[in-house]
């Protein structure tokens, strides 16, 4: 009898713990997508609801355009990365021990390394570079090679281990088969390599997608999402921006179902 | 199956990225065609009419009359600004700092002397913001906006008639908790040396200990040191006094209409955001073009309508609504004016004095330190509460 209710209490309190974590975690979102609806520019005064945000934001040529600029970099950065990254991961596959491992070390330095000590040493270097030599111009370029910079180390880490999953004769045994080296590699490594291809690009998408400090130093007179928001706070910031990443929430969280969904159709079919 | 979902997701990602990008690129480029030469300006964030709700978008109007193309971006604060031009590397054509930024930057060599031939609307600057005392030759910088400092107060909660409320009201134990104060040095400051009657931009030392010592003796009382987080607890009514810019009064008022704007006799700080084209400029006569379209009473009128600063020309604001222009929170007569001072840049010393000194006043702060210290006292119970009935469990 006792045991039973000091169980169901604890039950209970590892409930009521999960759902505060969930609290703290979902509540500045709600918080966020509730204002983005409210008729006034306040914070935390409901006057009604409106989609009107919704139509300035997209009135916003401003904000438009930091938008275009942020997806552009990150689109074209986290495909330089994946490329890259991914040809490296062959070449860190066939070293020797201590090559490979300082190779490693040398890859996983700029994850640890703290931001804002990439960002002010890649604008020394274009800074440098631009004054004289002339290239390396600080604007949408430069951004670009910071982004590719510092997606690259998780490209190579997501890739790897795929890379070494996979069975170094079956390249061999293609060949024997008849296919050219070309083709042994798109027939047979890319298609087993590509989940950890797929998950390094989405990683280096978000990751340059939301980035701030490096953005901050190396980006010249080109503005990203993330920068033209911070330059608001001055005064308060446009509830427009709530719209914004209430839209980009959305998009995410859509994604995200989508993909559960599959996955559980998926299985479902493999127990048939 | 995980490697087939993760691929859609991939080219999802990647189709709308495409997409939105193609979108947005669309929506820019829609008017504007053949680029022949972009400036870059450099201004405030939200510091210029772009369109919303109606406005002119200024920037466009200039590439329609004149075919120059605008890349526009922005900063949250002077000292953004002087980084991003210390660093070189970046070329910004036209720039919009504050006074003391800007005499920061004449002395350190970093502006261009403007060719006010090519400024014709220059003409229409009003006298009083001809050669203040950040430009006092007035040859680097053309006014963009104005504004001053003063005290927002709520007519429900402060007693005073309006003509009775000086700086000294920050000071009042009554309101004790009801006040909040500017979180930066330079404005907090200077309203300590108005109230003391010392000048903003002395170079004795002594001027600012004494300003810091009333600083400090004021923190007890005060509620919070904040900026724009005055918009909220003046509206909820959760704060009685803040001294902040007038620019921001219609949207306070807007809010609240109990609340109310008044600018001390003793005097306060007039700071003027002025256009300015730095050294290294390549475009010089394209941004003297820009500045003097900024300048035309139009387009200068439509502009001050969406930001709500004041305009240092009359034309402007003789073209606003009467209401604004007669009103003395935006445009306070010459008798308050005449009492105002603006900031210059100061020595190294004293900038890192006044640091030192501010650090000091604020981490008098921390008024409730039991309260976190509460807190996590409760958390290790609520832990150890956890671990003593986990022990208590049979074990299976």
């Amino acid at each position: 009898m006792l045991k039973s209710l000091v169980n169901s209490r604890f039950k209970l309190i590892s409930k009521l713990y999960m759902w505060l974590i969930f609290f703290f975690l979902y509540a500045p979102l709600v918080v966020l997508i509730v204002f983005s609806f409210n008729e006034s520019k306040s914070r935390n005064v409901w006057t009604g609801f409106s989609l009107k945000w919704y139509t300035k934001l997209f009135a916003d040529k401003e904000i438009l355009r930091a938008l275009f600029n942020t997806i552009i970099v990150a689109v074209v950065a986290s495909f330089l990365a994946t490329v890259i990254g991914t040809i490296a991961c062959f070449g860190i596959l066939k070293m020797r021990r201590w090559a490979k491992r300082s190779v490693m070390n040398v890859n996983n330095l700029p994850i640890v390394n703290p931001e804002i000590v990439t960002g002010v040493s890649l604008m020394l270097l274009f800074v440098f570079a631009y004054k004289n030599f002339g290239i390396f111009r600080p604007g949408i370029v430069t951004l670009i090679f910071a982004h590719t910079t510092f997606c690259l180390p998780y490209v190579v880490l997501s890739v790897l281990p795929k890379l070494r999953q996979i069975s170094p004769y079956l390249y061999e045994a293609a060949q024997d088969l008849g296919c050219t080296p070309a083709r042994a590699f798109f027939k047979v490594i890319l298609p087993d390599i590509f989940p950890g291809i797929v998950t390094g690009f989405i990683m280096a998408f978000t990751l340059s997608l939301d980035d701030f400090v490096i953005s901050y130093f190396t980006s010249g007179a080109t503005q990203t999402l993330p920068i033209a928001i911070y330059s608001m706070t001055r005064k308060i910031v446009s509830p427009e921006i709530n719209a914004l990443s209430t839209i980009l929430f959305a998009v995410v969280l859509l994604l995200l179902i989508a993909i559960n969904l599959r996955q559980i159709k998926d299985e479902g079919k493999n127990r048939n | 199956m995980k490697k087939k979902s993760r691929l859609v997701l991939a080219a999802v990602i990647l189709f709308l990225a495409a997409a939105s990008a193609f979108l947005a690129y669309v929506t820019i480029h829609k008017s504007s065609h053949n680029p022949v030469v972009t400036i870059n300006v450099y201004n405030w964030g939200e510091y210029i009419s772009d369109g919303t709700d109606g406005s002119l978008n200024v920037n466009e109007e200039f590439t329609r009359r004149t075919g120059i193309h605008v890349n526009y971006s922005t900063f949250s604060s002077n000292e953004a600004l002087f980084a991003k031009l210390q660093n070189g590397g970046t070329k910004y054509d036209v720039i919009i700092p504050s006074d003391y930024m800007i005499s920061k930057m004449i002395a350190l060599g970093m502006l261009q002397k403007l060719n006010f031939d090519a400024i014709p609307n220059f003409s229409y600057i009003d006298d009083s913001f001809r050669g203040l005392e950040y430009d006092p030759t007035n040859e680097y910088s053309v006014p963009y906006t104005w504004g001053t400092v003063g005290i927002f107060y709520n007519k429900k909660l402060v007693l005073e008639p309006e003509d009775k409320i000086t700086w000294d009201i920050l000071w009042d134990p009554k309101y004790a908790g009801k006040i909040l104060m500017f979180d930066n040095p330079r404005d907090a400051f200077a309203i300590s040396q108005f109230r003391l009657g010392s000048p903003l931009n002395s170079k004795n030392k002594e001027d600012w200990l004494l300003a810091a010592k009333e600083l400090k003796s004021q923190q007890p009382l005060v509620q919070a040191y904040v900026m724009d987080q005055i918009f909220d607890k003046m509206a909820n009514n959760e704060a009685a006094l803040a001294p902040y810019y007038n620019g921001d009064a219609a949207l306070l008022t807007q809010k609240n209409k109990d609340i109310g704007f008044v600018i001390p006799k003793e005097g306060t700080n007039r700071f003027v955001d002025a256009m300015c084209i730095p050294k290294n400029s390549e475009h010089f006569d394209e941004a003297l073009a820009y500045i003097n379209f900024m300048c035309d009473p139009a387009v200068a009128t439509e502009n001050i309508k969406h930001i709500g600063y004041s305009s240092p020309e009359t034309a402007v604001k003789n073209r606003l609504d009467p209401e604004v222009a007669s009103s003395k929170i935006c445009y306070p007569d010459d008798s308050t004016l005449k009492n105002t001072q603006v900031f210059t840049y100061l020595p190294d010393d004293i900038n890192s004095l006044i640091d030192s000194l501010w650090i000091n006043i604020k981490t008098g702060e921390q008024k409730d330190p039991f309260g976190l210290v509460a807190v996590l006292i409760g958390f290790i119970v609520v832990y150890l509460a956890v671990l003593f009935i986990k022990k208590r469990k049979p074990n299976p």
